[in-house]
């Protein structure tokens, strides 16, 4: 019976929160097909997230803290979490598909001559035989696959399992690594750099579409009075009037607060794929027969430079 | 500089794509077929590249013989030459890199450019394949740091910079909370983003007469040694939850009550 393996994610010294949801996931795998989920943090500077993973319901965690493991770079990466994946006897390797995760894991998988399912949404199948749920066509078929190997690699959807609870305190065991040099190398990070919450983290997340025109102040002043995150369709980003990282949708950020308000978009279906397993969802569109009023729990038919203003004052009269 | 471009014939992202009742697959009468709308992007930023530095575009593709016609518009847009891996029926992206991978080792490309995702099976990853299976460099998800929007852009200027020996490449990628600048060394495999490129150029009908007569080599994915068989096998389709059916509001305070008091979310 093998071990799963789940790789750790982080970012500027903190766990992301995406891998506990891939932590979350991995337990599920091991109710099923049995074996320890242990834990891979590599990086450089991993005291801390090593920690915090240690206190999530892990059977262990391997540490590789290395100068070689600075920047992310798939080639290094894939070759430490290979060694890992040999380390730990797993028979099942799991990772958040957020940018890290979908960059390194297929060459993981290469390594391994493992299959990869990307974007997992759930798990399928029965007993030990674990398939697998992921979305396909832009979210307009859900696939059950087979892993057809004896290595099964995935990348889990965030949204679609459960965070690990704090639990138990994990032992620690360095992994000695030494990748051979890459062939690529680091320059530059330029960071989005933003006071409000993490998009894929934030409970509230107030979009926009191109209906904005590029004038983002009634979205802004939205969020800031509900701690929201700003979401934005691909029309926005493209015009260059929002940041990439504020992309939703099916090759943006798969997002499921409890509220997403979306104004001036129109609910093409690669939005749709990043934000409809919202718990409420508001769209407010001066178009009746916009394609987003079909999965919108709370549909307002109106200009958006009217509504959202009132709305941000109603909204503050009853919080009071 | 020679540089290969696969392009995949998928499902017209426009097209309505409905699961069959018996789940085995999705309707595909009535459904439109298009190349991948990321190998759109590789192709245009291929042709850049060429415009810039010379060279030759080359594309591929791996699929049944109706991806000739995806390939065949690529050669009316601008590439030299094409190449078809033939083979009929389900291939899953482990499978179409492990091909591509030979075409590249006959070839012997500068670079390797791929979309980064194919909006039928959404995968992500034959690109990365490529590049683990060939031992190479890759950088995925490339962006642009300046918008779409700039005169550099304007200009069809290329996205990826060489450096002056050609034996490396400078590109801006996107990541979680932002963009970072890499430098990979020559081969190597790079997937693009959508905000690589914004415009397309489009075939000219001269264009398109002489690309009908322009090359387009077939090799049968049986007679490349690699093994068929899928890793990642699909069991069955169905579709996705639906959502139940919300209401319109005919006011803001109507709104605001109904989420307070109906969807308690404020
Ligand atoms: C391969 C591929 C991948 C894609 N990935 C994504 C993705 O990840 N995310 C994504 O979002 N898109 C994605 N798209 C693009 C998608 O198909 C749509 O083009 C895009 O979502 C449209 O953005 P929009 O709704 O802002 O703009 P539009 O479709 O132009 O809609 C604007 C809306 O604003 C409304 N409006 C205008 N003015 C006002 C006003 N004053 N008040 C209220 N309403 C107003 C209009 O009625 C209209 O409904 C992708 C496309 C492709 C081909
Ligand atoms: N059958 C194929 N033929 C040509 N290119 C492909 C094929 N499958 C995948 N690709 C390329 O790999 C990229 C990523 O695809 P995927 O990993 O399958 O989502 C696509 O954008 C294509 O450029």
């Amino acid at each position: 019976m093998g071990n799963i393996l789940v790789v750790a994610e982080h970012f500027k010294g903190k766990l992301r929160k995406a891998s506990l949801n891939a932590i979350g996931a991995a337990q599920q795998v091991k109710a099923r097909a049995g074996g320890e989920v242990v834990a891979l943090v590599l990086g450089k500077g991993t005291a801390a997230v090593t920690q915090e993973v240690a206190s999530r319901g892990v059977a262990k965690v391997l540490e590789a803290d290395a100068d070689a493991l600075a920047s992310p770079l798939a080639e290094t990466y894939a070759q430490v979490i290979a060694q890992a994946v040999q380390a730990s006897g797993a028979t099942y390797v799991v990772a958040a598909a957020t940018n890290f995760g979908k960059d390194i894991l297929p060459r993981v998988a290469g390594k391994l001559g493992a299959g990869l399912a990307s974007d997992i949404v759930g798990l399928a199948g029965e007993g030990a035989n674990v398939l697998f749920k992921r979305p396909m066509w832009a979210g307009n078929a859900i696939a059950t696959v087979e892993v057809a190997t004896p290595v099964k690699v995935v990348t889990i959807r965030p949204t679609d399992f459960p965070e690990a609870v704090p639990s138990g305190s994990a032992p620690v065991e360095k992994l000695a690594v030494d990748p051979t040099s890459p062939k690529t190398k680091f320059l530059q990070f330029q960071e989005v750099k933003s006071e409000r919450p993490e998009l894929t983290e934030a409970s509230v997340v107030v979009a926009g579409g191109r209906g904005t025109k590029g004038d983002f102040k009634p979205i802004e002043a939205l969020a800031d009075l509900l701690g929201a995150a700003i979401g934005a369709s691909r029309a926005v980003v493209d015009a260059g009037w929002q940041p990439n990282d504020m992309q939703v949708g099916q090759t943006g950020k798969v997002v499921a607060p409890k509220l997403y308000i979306a104004a001036g978009i129109s609910g093409a279906i690669q939005h749709l794929a990043g934000m409809k397993g919202s718990k409420t969802i508001v769209a407010i569109n001066k178009d009746p027969e916009a394609p987003i009023f079909q999965v919108a729990d709370y549909g307002l038919v109106a200009d958006l430079f009217k509504a959202l203003p009132e709305l941000t004052e109603e909204i503050r009269k009853v919080k009071g | 500089m020679k540089i290969l471009v696969t392009v995949k014939r998928v499902e017209d992202y426009e097209s309505k794509i409905k699961v069959k009742a018996d789940g085995s697959w999705i309707e595909t009468a009535g459904v439109n077929y298009k190349s991948n709308p990321f190998d759109d992007i590789a192709v245009e930023e291929a042709l850049r590249l060429k415009a810039a530095h010379g060279g030759e575009v080359v594309v591929v593709s791996a699929g049944g013989p109706a991806a000739t016609t995806e390939l065949r518009q690529m050669l009316a847009t601008g590439a030299d030459r094409a190449v078809l891996v033939k083979h009929e029926g389900f291939l899953d992206s482990d499978t179409a890199a492990r091909l591509l991978v030979k075409v590249v080792e006959k070839e012997k490309p500068d670079l390797v450019l791929m979309g980064k995702q194919a909006v039928d099976l959404d995968d992500n990853q034959a690109g990365q394949l490529v590049a683990e299976y060939l031992g190479w460099g890759q950088v995925t998800f490339a962006s642009k740091l300046e918008s779409l929007e700039s005169d550099a852009e304007k200009k069809g200027v290329p996205g990826v910079q060489l450096s002056p020996d050609k034996k490396a490449a400078q590109v801006w990628r996107e990541v979680d909370g932002g963009l970072e600048q890499l430098e990979v060394q020559l081969p190597a495999v790079i997937t693009c983003d959508l905000r690589l490129v914004k415009q397309l150029r489009y075939a000219k009908l001269p264009d398109i007469m002489k690309a009908k007569k322009k090359p387009i080599e077939e090799l049968a994915a049986a007679s490349l040694g690699v093994d068929l068989t899928p890793k990642v096998k699909v069991v069955r389709v169905e579709p996705p939850p639906a959502r139940q059916a919300g209401i319109k509001v005919p006011d803001v305070p109507t709104l605001v009550d109904k989420l307070k008091n109906e969807a308690k979310v404020l």
